[in-house]
């Protein structure tokens, strides 16, 4: 069996996860930040399979495979919602999306 | 007979409940038919019942209706209790009450709210009757505030008229101070025995350790009902309205409250020297302060109302000397001669288009000789004339008393004598001036038969009433006290006093002497008054008497003005600033949270990110 290293897998997962949520902050178009959340939850699931490798359990594969159908659930339900979204904004800026923000002014004067 | 006697206050109830349900359907005589014909009817019952009550000799029926509350260990009831005391004043409130009602009939025809008057007069004969008859004190109170209630409702009678709303709201406010006492007074009155019963209270009196301060507390709340110094100002005022509530709850009835009280709770007076000390002496000053003002007033009514101070204090002096049985008899006499006064002085005003000046009055004699020698009666019975005037019997045993009972002295004595002397004078005055000489206003009209039948009543009465008790050295009849000293304890006599004959004596001449004094006044040289009023100071000291030696401005710079003071400089409300404070903080917090929730998805992102460090780095350094 060849060795296997640990760290530089977890690294690897770390500069995936970083980048996945700068995306989350930075990008404005809804798609993209949906995008950017798979790229974290696969960082994840590259740490919990590296973890299961290092200590030679099969429970790192199989959170792996949860995390797959929380993923692919999460999307379908998300890809509805920005549909909807579109349909009723024509935008997929979130900036734009602001309408559930509180009106009322600070203060009842 | 027993379970007769609830009958007596039920009467008036049901008169009122009719008259204030139904009276506007009704006409005006079939008004007068419920609202007199009730407490006539009650006044005869209340003769039937009294006289089987004497024949029978018990000393109390006690008629329980039903439980009106029970509370853990307390528990009241309805129930009416008939002794020797609550029927002297059963009597005189149906009796006299009937004759005023009667005379109301015709007094108060020509007015709109003919039903609302006899159903307010209704119930307060209601009230006053549960007030007497109630064998508990808690049932004594409802009737105390039923008769303050009514006094309210009968001084405000003519309410369009601004004045008359506010003598109605001054008499509410005043008497609610001595009532605000009285009622603390039972409360200690009940934790200290558990029981409220006025049998029960009599029996365990001597195991009260705080007496004093219990008895005090009652006594102010008779001092406020029953026009008492410092609690009197208000009683000149409730002549604003009509003349029969004047005399009915006015002078007979509803002043006598505090009488009543006093002799009612007498076992705990006796039980504190002190408190029956400043019964006597509340008497004593309240006589001298009211006499003196009646003495310069030019308004009829208003004489009569002072009169009337003046008068209680007298029972209130006879109280605290312990001359119980005299205080009654004094308040039994007072009722006849002071009703008839002030219905006599609403037909004057009446016959005369309301006016109210004495002083513009003047030769009725001759005019209107029957309320001419029913006034005289009437006025005689104040000035208590010797022999002829009912007045004459329980004044003088008042003034024996004041002496010669075990808790009198000379200085009452004293006072009472000066009193006795006002007295005189200003009844004196009051004949004079109305009745004699020149005519100064024309009449306007004779008043009828249903007017003059109360006042001949009463004049009669006002002259006999006094004939049941007699002074002991001159004739031996003393029914009277025979009667009420089946309840009330006898008056005891001190030892070393000058003899009863030499007292009545100066008593007698005192009197004549106010009355010749007004006679020569007031008829023969009235230039002595015109020079006595030229003087400065002594229009001053007038001026100082006319306005009842200015207790209502000594009222209104010690409480009215300093509270009036307090409310223009908290116009801002300093005391709301701390809730406002409150509210402020809440508002501005608001603010602040609602800041966070700006609707920008990549803000939350943050925040949550921001938490999720937070608690790892909890982790690592917890």
């Amino acid at each position: 069996m060849p060795s296997f290293q640990t760290q530089p897998v977890l690294i690897v997962a770390a500069i995936l996860f970083a980048l996945g949520l700068t995306g989350v902050l930075v990008r404005r178009n809804i798609i993209f930040m949906l995008i950017s959340v798979e790229i974290m939850l696969n960082a994840a699931g590259l740490a919990f399979v590296a973890a299961g490798a290092r200590w030679g359990q099969p429970d790192g594969q199989v959170m792996f495979l949860f995390i797959l159908a929380m993923a692919a659930s999460e999307i379908s339900v998300a890809l509805a919602l920005v549909m909807q979204a579109y349909h009723q904004h024509k935008t997929l800026d979130v900036e734009e999306l602001n309408a559930l923000k509180d009106g009322t002014e600070p203060g009842f004067g | 007979m027993t379970n007769l006697i609830a009958y007596i206050p039920a009467l008036p109830l049901a008169g009122f409940l009719l008259l204030f349900f139904t009276g506007r359907r009704m006409s005006k005589s079939m008004i007068a038919f419920v609202g007199a014909g009730s407490v006539c009817i009650a006044a005869l019952l209340t003769i039937v019942i009294g006289i089987t009550f004497l024949q029978s000799g018990s000393s109390a029926n006690t008629q329980t209706l039903w439980q009106w509350m029970r509370v853990g260990n307390f528990s009241c009831d309805i129930s009416l209790r008939l002794d020797a005391l609550s029927l002297v004043f059963v009597f005189i409130i149906s009796f006299v009450g009937a004759l005023i009602h009667i005379y109301s009939i015709a007094f108060m025809r020509q007015d709109e709210d003919y039903a609302r008057f006899f159903a307010s007069m209704n119930l307060f004969v209601f009230s006053m009757l549960v007030l007497v008859l109630a064998d508990n004190l808690v049932l004594l109170y409802l009737g105390w505030e039923g008769v303050g209630l009514c006094s309210y409702l009968l001084i405000g009678f003519w309410y369009k008229v601004p004045a008359n709303c506010a003598a109605a709201n001054k008499a509410f406010f005043i008497t609610r101070i001595g009532d605000t006492a009285m009622a603390i007074g039972l409360f200690m009155l009940f934790k200290t025995l558990g029981t409220l019963n006025i049998a029960d209270i009599q029996q365990q009196a001597a195991t009260i350790p705080n007496v004093t301060t219990i008895a005090l507390l009652l006594l102010m709340g008779g001092m406020g009902k029953s026009a008492q110094v410092p609690l009197q100002t208000w009683l000149p005022d409730a002549m604003a309205g009509p003349s029969p509530v004047s005399a009915l709850i006015h002078a007979a009835t509803m002043v006598t409250a505090g009488v009543y009280l006093v002799a009612r709770m007498n076992v705990l007076f006796l039980l504190s020297p002190a408190a029956m000390n400043v019964v006597a002496v509340v008497g004593a000053i309240t006589l001298f302060v009211a006499g003196c003002s009646a003495l310069v007033q030019t308004d009829i009514k208003r004489i009569l109302a002072y009169s009337t101070i003046s008068q209680v204090g007298y029972m209130f002096l006879a109280l605290g000397c312990g001359a119980w049985s005299a205080a009654i008899f004094h308040f039994f006499t007072h009722a006849f001669f002071k009703a008839l006064l002030f219905l006599a002085a609403g037909v004057v005003i009446e016959s005369l288009h309301h006016e109210h000046n004495i002083f513009k009055m003047g030769g009725l004699k001759n005019k209107m000789p029957l309320l001419y020698y029913t006034f005289l009666a009437g006025a005689s019975a104040l000035a208590a004339l010797p022999f002829i005037s009912a007045g004459f019997y329980s004044k003088d045993a008042i003034l024996w008393y004041s002496w010669s009972a075990g808790n009198g002295n000379v200085m009452l004595w004293a006072v009472a004598l000066t009193g006795a002397f006002i007295t005189a004078l200003y009844s004196a005055r009051l004949v004079i001036v109305v009745f004699w000489g020149d005519m100064k206003t024309p009449i306007a009209q004779q008043p009828g038969k249903l007017m003059t039948m109360p006042l001949v009543t009463l004049a009669i009465l006002s002259i006999i009433a006094g004939f049941v008790q007699w002074p002991h050295n001159l004739l031996h009849v003393t029914l009277f006290a025979d009667l009420v000293e089946k309840v009330l304890p006898a008056t005891v006599l001190k030892q070393g006093i000058p003899p009863e004959l030499l007292l009545q004596l100066i008593a007698a001449v005192v009197t004549l002497g106010g009355a010749y004094t007004g006679y020569l006044l007031y008829y023969k040289s009235p230039h002595i008054i015109e020079q006595w009023k030229t003087a400065e100071p002594n229009l001053n000291l007038r001026e100082f008497f006319v306005k009842g030696w200015r207790f209502d401005e000594l009222y209104q710079t010690l409480f009215v003005k300093p509270f009036l003071f307090i409310t223009r400089s908290n116009k801002a409300d300093v005391f709301d600033k701390i809730h406002q404070w409150l509210v402020t903080a809440c508002s501005r917090l608001n603010g602040w949270l609602s800041l966070s929730q700006n609707g920008s998805l990549r803000w939350y992102i943050g925040s949550m990110l921001v938490g999720i460090i937070f608690i790892l780095a909890l982790q690592f350094f917890l």
